[in-house]
Order: C-alpha cells, then sequence, then structure tokens
C-alpha cells in the first residue's frame, strides 16, 4: 500500500501555503515514528510542524568584504549593509514560508520584553563579553517561587564559536545546567605584551607594530587630532605598517607585512568556512532536539577540532558551586579591614571566575547608597577616584555587608558580601 | 584589471590565508573538484569550497529534483522540482563566488563508469555522496588505479559518515599545534658554542645579566654542569632539580643576599625540562627513511621523497645524526640585541643544513636525469623548517576494507567491546547496503514499512557479521532506529559533514593539515565522533 505523502499547510501568518509534495519528507520521520533513542518527553505525531515558527536575529554588524570567505548569505554588492537585514532577506527568499525579523542592533540594545518572546535562543558571538551578558539575561528572566525554579521560565541558550579550525558547540538552561560564567575559565585571559618589552625591548614584529599602534599614533595623531587608529581603513594601517617597519629595521628584526599588521592591529582571528559549518550545525541540530524533543539534547558542551583528522571531545561541565552569575547566593569577598578598595577593584577584574572589565561598586552605608567607585562616567570616575586608596574601614564597610557591582559582563548587578579577615 | 582582482581576493580571502597561506589558495585555485549527486550532503559539502575559492567544480549527477530534495537542500528551491539536479544545484553553488567555474554533467555516475571511466582522471578530488556500495566499489577501483583521491561521504539519518580513500598523501606543513623547540641543548652546534662563549655572566652588569636569554643561560649551566658531572646531562628528576638550583644561584643577589627579580632566570628554570629533552629524529621520520619510496629514488618520484631521501642522506653525513636544525626560537625575556643575535645563531645554522640538503637534492636529481632546479630552494628551505613534523597517509583501499581475506576484523572487533561504540554505525551503515543490494530501497522509508524491515535488516546485520566471521554483538535498538530513519537526510547533519568533509577535501588538495585515515563516524544523537582505520 503506497502511502500518500499528503502536502501539510504551514500558516505563514498571511494566509499563503508555501507547500509542496514531500516537502517535510526527511524530517517527518523523526517527528512522527516512535524510536528506541528518542527523548522521553517525546509523542510521534505532526503537530510540530504545525504552527509557525517565527525566526529573529540580531547583529550589530554591517558586511565586510572579508566576510564574504565564509558568510555564504552575503554577496559582494551587500558590502556596508546590516548583516541582520541582508541575512533576512536572503533567507526568506530562499526558504519559502521562512520569516526572518532582522534587528540591526547591540543584543544589549534590546531589554527582557523582547528575549522574553523566545523558546530558544542561539548565539554565534564573537566575543566572552556578549555571552555572559546575554547569559545574564537569560539568568534575570528566570522565576523562582518559594526558592524553587518554574522550569517555565527556563529559555535555553545554544552557544557556538570558532577560531580558525577549532570550534565549541554548548547547550546552556539557564538555572539548570553550567552557564557562561560557571566555566569562565575555560577561556584563559588574552595575553598583551608587556609595556616595558614594546617601549624599549622589542624582539618580534609584533611588538614593533603594538609600539606603533599604542605609542606612535597617540603622539603623531598622522590624521588629526582627534582621529582614533581605525583597523578597517587602509590607510591608517598603510602608515602603521610603514612606522612598523622603520621601527623594526632600527633593532634589526625581520617578518613585519602588511598582513601581519592588520592582523595585530584588529585582533584578527583567522576563519574559514568550514569550522563554521561544522559548529553552526551542530547548534542547528540541538534547536532541532529542544524545539521537538525528538532526541536527548546535547549534555551539554563539545569541542571540535581538524587540524589533525577530525577530533570531538564531548563532556558535561558542571555548575559552579559559587557561580557570581548562576547561583542565587552573594559571593564572599575576603579582604583585611586595611585593604584598599583598589584591591577590591583589581580581584574583580583580575580574579580568572570574574574577569569583569570596568565594574562600577556600590555600598549601602549608613543607610544610604553610596557609589564607591565607577568608571564609566567621567564625571562620577573623577569623583569617586579618590576612593580607590582608602581602606574598606575607612570607607566606612562593614563586615558582612553587600556591595552591588555592575559590568558590562552582565545585564544585572551582582551582590558580593564583604567578609573581613584578620 | 589583474592588479585589482589580485587586491580584492586578497581582502576577501584574508581569513584563511592566515590559515594556509598564498601558496595553499594557489593549490585550492588550480584545483577540479567533482561532486556526485547534489543532494544536501553534497551541496553542503560543496558550498564550503566554494566559497574559499576552488578553481573549478563538476556535479555528477542523474536525478531530477524531488520534493523531498528541495525540502532539505538549501541550493535546490521548489521552482526546480523536475529539473535535473545538477544543473539547478551547479546555479545556485556558482552565485555563492564568481571567481569559482560551476559545470555540471546530466548523468549517473554508473553510467559513466560503463562508457568513459577515465572522465575521473581529470579531477583533482572526487567527492562521492549518498552512492549504493556497488558504485562505491567501482569508482573507488578506477580511482584507486589512477591515483586520484576519493572521499565518501553519507548522511543516514542522525548518522554522518565518511571514507577517504588516498593511496599516498604526503605532507609538509603538518602545522602541529604543540610543537616541541628544536634548541639543540643537548648537543650545541659549533656556532652556538662561540656564541654561548661570548658570554661572561659573571662579569656582566645587572642589566645585561637581566636580560640575557635563557637559552644561553641554560647552555651556560650546562656547560659547567656537564664537566662536573662526566659530561653526564642532568637525567632523573633529582638530578634535574639540582641542575635548576644551580640556576637559580646564578640570580644576582642584593648586598643583603636577597635574590633580585631575574625574570630571564625565572624562564630558564621552568624551561629546564622541555630544553633538556634529548634531540632526536622522532620514529615517525625514521619509519619514512626506512620506507621503499624513499630508498629508491627514480625519475618518477615526487619532490616530497627526493627532499626526504636528501634529508636523510644529511642526517648520516654534515648531519651527524641529527636532522636539519629547524631555525627558529621562541620569543623569551631578553633585549633586542642579544635575541636578535642569538636568533640569527639559528638562522644562519639552520640555512647552511638547508644548503647542504640542496647539494643532497641536486645529486639525486642528476642522478635520476632531472635537471637540479626542478625542486627550489624555497621549497627545500620549506621542507627542512618542517622536517620533524613530516606526515605520510596511506589510506587502504576499499576493496581491502571489503574482502573478506583483509577486512580489519581486530579493529572492529575491539572497538565493539563497547557495543554502544561509535562501530556499531559502520556496521549498521554496512548492513543497510546489503539490504540495499537484495531489496533495490533502504529499510523503512514509508511508515508502514518499519516495522516489517527490522526483521529483514537484522537478516542483512547477520548475513553481514557471518561473511566476515565478527562475532560482535548489535542491540536490537540499532537495527530498529536505522529502519526508523528511512534513508533520511535530515540538514543539520548534512552540514555537520559539510563542514567536516570540505576541510577534508582541502587538506588533500593543499597538502597542508593532516587529512583523517580513514573511515569518521559522528553521531548527532550524542554530538561525538570517532575515527577508525579500515
Amino acid at each position: 500500500m503506497a502511502e500518500m505523502d499528503e502536502p501539510m499547510v504551514v500558516d505563514g501568518g498571511s494566509g499563503v501555503s508555501f507547500e509542496w509534495g514531500g516537502r517535510w519528507s526527511h524530517i517527518k520521520k523523526f517527528l512522527e515514528r516512535p524510536g528506541p533513542f528518542t527523548h522521553p518527553d517525546f509523542e510521534p505525531g505532526t503537530e510540530a510542524l504545525t504552527g509557525f515558527r517565527n525566526i529573529n536575529v540580531v547583529d550589530m554588524d554591517t558586511i565586510d568584504v572579508s566576510n564574504l570567505n565564509r558568510q555564504f548569505l552575503f554577496r559582494p554588492k551587500d558590502v556596508g549593509r546590516p548583516k541582520a537585514e541582508v541575512a533576512a532577506d536572503f533567507i526568506n527568499s530562499r526558504v519559502p514560508g521562512c520569516c526572518v525579523v532582522p534587528h540591526f542592533k547591540k543584543i544589549q540594545d534590546l531589554d527582557e520584553t523582547f528575549y522574553r518572546q523566545f523558546h530558544i535562543i542561539v548565539c554565534g558571538l564573537d566575543s566572552i563579553v556578549a555571552r555572559r551578558w546575554m547569559n545574564g539575561m537569560l539568568l534575570s528572566l528566570l522565576v523562582y517561587e518559594d526558592g524553587v525554579l518554574d522550569p517555565g521560565s527556563i529559555i535555553p541558550l545554544i552557544d557556538g564559536g570558532t577560531e580558525g579550525f577549532k570550534g565549541n558547540a554548548r547547550v546552556i538552561l539557564p538555572g539548570m545546567t553550567a552557564c557562561i560564567d560557571c566555566t569562565l575559565e575555560l577561556y584563559p585571559p588574552q595575553i598583551n605584551f608587556p609595556m616595558c618589552t614594546i617601549a624599549s625591548m622589542p624582539r618580534l614584529p609584533e611588538h614593533c607594530i603594538e609600539y606603533v599602534r599604542i605609542l606612535q599614533w597617540p603622539k603623531e595623531l598622522p590624521f588629526g587630532d582627534g582621529v582614533v587608529l581605525d583597523g578597517d581603513d587602509p590607510e591608517h594601517i598603510q602608515w602603521v605598517f610603514q612606522r612598523s617597519l622603520e621601527r623594526a629595521a632600527e633593532f634589526s628584526i625581520t617578518g613585519v607585512t602588511y598582513r601581519l599588521t592588520q592582523g595585530v592591529v584588529k585582533r584578527i582571528i583567522p576563519a574559514v568556512a568550514s569550522t563554521n559549518a561544522v559548529i553552526a550545525a551542530a547548534c542547528a541540530t540541538e534547536v532541532f532536539k529542544l524545539a521537538t524533543s525528538a532526541y536527548i539534547p546535547l549534555s551539554n558542551y563539545m569541542v571540535f577540532n581538524d587540524v589533525d583528522g577530525l577530533y570531538t571531545y564531548t563532556f558535561e561541565a558542571e555548575r559552579k558551586e559559587n557561580c557570581s552569575a548562576c547561583r542565587q547566593v552573594p559571593q564572599d569577598l575576603h579582604f583585611q579591614q586595611s585593604s584598599k578598595l583598589q584591591e577590591v577593584l583589581d580581584f574583580l577584574t583580575e580574579n580568572a571566575s570574574l574577569q569583569m572589565k570596568s565594574p562600577a561598586i556600590t555600598a549601602t552605608v549608613e543607610g544610604k547608597n553610596k557609589t564607591l567607585y565607577l568608571q564609566s562616567v567621567p564625571s562620577i570616575e573623577q569623583r569617586t577616584r579618590a576612593n580607590l586608596s582608602k581602606t574598606l574601614k575607612e570607607l566606612g564597610l562593614t563586615d558582612g555587608q553587600e556591595l552591588a557591582v555592575a559590568d558590562s559582563t552582565t545585564p544585572q548587578t551582582v551582590m558580593f558580601r564583604l567578609c573581613f579577615t584578620s | 584589471t589583474m592588479a585589482a582582482t589580485k587586491a580584492s581576493k586578497e581582502q576577501k580571502y584574508d581569513r584563511q590565508l592566515r590559515l594556509w597561506g598564498d601558496h595553499g589558495q594557489e593549490t585550492l585555485e588550480n584545483a577540479h573538484v567533482c561532486l556526485i549527486n547534489a543532494t544536501a550532503t553534497g551541496t553542503e559539502i560543496l558550498k564550503n569550497l566554494v566559497l574559499p575559492g576552488i578553481g573549478a567544480f563538476t556535479i555528477v549527477d542523474g536525478h531530477t529534483v524531488s520534493g523531498e530534495d528541495a525540502g532539505n537542500n538549501f541550493f535546490l528551491s521548489n521552482n526546480s522540482i523536475g529539473r535535473n539536479r545538477a544543473q539547478a544545484a551547479t546555479e545556485l553553488l556558482q552565485e555563492l563566488n564568481g571567481d569559482v567555474s560551476g559545470n555540471f554533467v546530466e548523468e549517473s555516475p554508473d553510467k559513466l563508469l560503463d562508457n568513459d571511466p577515465e572522465f575521473f582522471h581529470r579531477f583533482t578530488i572526487v567527492i562521492g555522496v549518498q552512492l549504493p556500495e556497488s558504485t562505491c566499489l567501482r569508482l573507488g577501483s578506477v580511482l584507486w588505479n589512477a591515483s586520484v583521491p576519493f572521499l565518501i561521504c553519507k548522511t543516514y539519518g542522525l548518522i554522518g559518515y565518511m571514507r577517504l580513500v588516498v593511496q599516498e598523501h604526503t605532507v609538509i606543513e603538518s602545522h602541529p599545534d604543540n610543537a616541541l623547540e628544536d634548541l639543540r641543548l643537548d648537543q650545541p652546534f659549533e656556532e652556538f658554542k662561540n656564541h654561548t662563549n661570548s658570554y661572561d655572566l659573571d662579569s656582566m652588569d645587572k642589566k645585561d645579566h637581566s636580560h640575557t636569554p635563557w637559552i644561553i643561560i641554560v647552555a651556560k649551566y650546562l656547560e659547567k654542569w656537564l664537566s662536573e658531572h662526566n659530561d653526564q646531562l642532568p637525567k632523573n628528576y633529582k638530578e634535574k632539580e639540582a641542575f635548576r638550583q644551580t640556576i637559580r644561584e646564578g640570580i644576582i643577589k642584593t648586598d643583603g643576599g636577597v635574590p633580585e627579580d631575574e625574570e630571564n632566570f625565572e624562564e630558564a628554570i621552568k624551561n629546564v625540562n622541555t630544553a633538556l629533552n634529548l634531540t632526536k629524529i622522532p620514529s615517525s621520520i625514521e619509519n619514512l627513511f626506512n620506507s621503499e619510496q624513499c630508498n629508491s629514488i627514480t625519475s618518477q618520484s615526487s619532490p616530497f621523497w627526493v627532499m626526504l631521501r636528501a634529508v636523510k642522506e644529511f642526517v648520516h653525513d654534515e648531519g651527524k645524526g641529527s636532522l636539519p636544525v629547524r631555525g627558529t626560537i621562541p620569543d623569551m625575556i631578553a633585549d633586542s640585541q642579544k635575541f636578535i643575535n642569538l636568533q640569527n645563531v639559528y638562522r644562519e645554522k639552520a640555512m647552511q643544513d638547508a644548503a647542504a640538503v640542496s647539494k643532497h637534492v641536486e645529486c639525486l636529481l642528476r642522478s635520476v636525469g632531472k635537471p637540479p632546479e626542478s625542486i627550489s630552494e624555497k621549497d627545500i628551505k620549506l621542507f627542512c623548517k618542517n622536517a620533524s613534523f613530516l606526515r605520510v597517509v596511506r589510506c587502504r583501499s576499499l576493496a581491502e576494507e571489503y574482502s573478506v581475506d583483509s577486512v580489519n576484523k581486530d579493529e572492529i572487533a575491539s572497538y565493539m567491546d563497547n557495543p554502544d561504540s561509535e562501530m556499531v554505525f559502520y556496521l549498521m551503515l554496512r548492513a543497510v547496503d546489503r539490504f540495499y543490494q537484495q531489496h533495490s530501497r533502504y529499510p523503512g522509508v514509508y511508515n508502514y514499512q518499519v516495522e516489517e524491515d527490522i526483521n529483514k535488516l537484522k537478516v542483512c546485520v547477520n548475513s553481514l557479521l557471518q561473511e566476515y566471521s565478527l562475532s560482535v554483538n548489535i542491540k536490537d535498538d540499532y537495527i530498529h532506529e536505522f529502519c526508523r530513519y528511512g534513508a533520511a537526510e535530515p540538514h543539520t547533519v548534512s552540514a555537520f559533514l559539510g563542514g567536516s568533509a570540505a576541510q577534508e577535501a582541502i587538506k588533500i588538495i593543499s597538502h597542508q593539515f593532516v587529512p583523517f585515515n580513514n573511515t569518521f563516524i559522528y553521531n548527532a544523537m550524542s554530538q561525538t565522533s570517532a575515527t577508525f582505520q579500515l
């Protein structure tokens, strides 16, 4: 008995159906058939395909010609246009019935009302700071009733990242499984060259380039006052390149090239289509599993490397006991009464599990909310700078009191508890 | 203009040029890739080859686009239903990159093998996707005899499969992730000894003392140690610790006897362990020296083998048992002049060694009647720099994998000690191939077939195991699951293979980085993978 392949109607929201026979044939086998490896919650049926999925994409960037070697939704004619908009246009036109809504914005420009509407969030961000922010945003949406997490408030986060031939994909269930901050130590902090090497003892071509970028440019301001070095401006790079050659010649250092210059100035990370395809595919597979319960999702971290053959390693990253992001309990800070506020600031930025960028510290002192130090607003920075050299005792802080810390790495303030040591 | 095109390509390909260089890019742009079957898996692979700018591709596919095809393939639209699949896919792949030349042949590979097998000889690599076993074996034999690399890929439900078939693939630039330095501290060469002799640590002022490269420091203290220990290097932990202590004692002290902050000395102490590694030829390189291709150089020998033979001769002659010096040193605390001078000592030695190897190359080329310039200085230098990292990948042929006489029973059985090992998916793929041979279809394609095909598939599994005398157990769950898959080719699994296979193809084309050998299985259910040598 031959099976009739009924065209399925999917409502694109405009009442028009975008269907043809066999369209969902490959997928239906995973939705309609029971099997030995399905998720315990899985119920075979076709409901998952009816009801319409819309996709929102957020990206603050515009398209650059160097994106074209791997970002396959973009063409030379699109250079300069917002990525989110071009991607949406391309997909909407290539995949009938798909409705991608673009947002040419930073992720930080959108708030809880925006993020709350989604079933799943997928990230392909280019910085750890941004990942931590998104992580914090989803954590802030969690609802606890009497200390118990309401599972309906959990929005799964699928995060993918690549560098050259290496990549990773992970599934985060905020409040339940390891979050970005739980595993911060997996990302070693970026190493910069020591200033004395750059200033007086260069040995590598990179040292010469950094010298020009950090010391020579601000001194000579070659393109005018207030004109900051722009890594995307070929004229700027050319200037840096020439000066770097001169610097290198002074010390008999070889190896300064235009390509190296640009790489150092822009902190370029090599990238190819293949690695990105692998990681994106792994992430998409997880979206499929989460959306359909067809299989148990990745639990919870996969790394990939195809420099020598193909290597994958899959493991379950554990939640950190005292994670400053996803644990409900304020983290203890151990300092002496005589410690200076600067020491607290240094700890917040240098500690491998916190790695804050420019934390703003406030506390309740004698019943009043007091900003101890804030760097990002110049007038407040000036006003509070003196506090850095004062001791915690001098600032009126007491043992056990809470400090609220705000930082770009998280949308919510992080609470700490001051514990004086003798 | 030519210059403008070159400049815009430099910009476009910048991010990948940083990985495989201009010379790697050139090999891609001269490559002609053949894809057989423009299924989702096939087009995803090709997308990741077209974007980085291969010279040309040809899609061989006799199928017409079905509704199913348009449903899982980003490079086919519903408007192309009924059209030839090779042609339809070529259009949407071609528009990804104007630098690439896209072609198509509306023909099944079996027909081409019948009528014109030499058609396949023109390609740099052939990638066969969703091919039945019989076609794979036929094509495998033709390509093996023509020395054309063959990459077989298959997406089957949530399982991805790749098989690389290449007789001999040489790699000079393997780009190892964590390579040991080549410092020769255990057997310092003449020029290095002269250079360390030019330092007198005891008579240096503090600034110079604190900015002396750690390599010099270790060399100096090692010299002293050898003279006091009967020319024996520190061998065990105790001796190395004692040696580290001698260096620590060399740190300048204040008048009060407090050691100053000398980072270069700390570096020396930290690096003692690796610095004392004995200089030796890796066993993998020794194996290459002992191979047939190295020992019988003919006019047919590739430059790789000629250069390897030359290096072997160098090792026995000027090298005094060691490979040519690599010539690079890591960055370290030091003032510019001391570092550059030390770096130049290594660089010059490397150049000297490369020149000596060059002489051997010239001799070898002359002895087989080839012009001595046919291998360039540049290539010889690159070879010498990578002498410790050379790799040769030899894959068994499909015939060897499939023959009862040469099947790799041990590999299969030992992995199947764990019945949930990825090896079970390899066996299931072989079983469904068998099913296809018998029933001219795959199991469970239609819902009503799933139940009844389980037993039929089980028969295939058992006959497979019996034929190869494999006493392994395949759980019923996997047989059920493979019927459930109904030979579906879900897009996300195709895309994972698309990235994986494309990079393996790039490795084959560019001869950079190391291809897998020879069977790769990806399990999208658990996001795990494994590589087997079958």
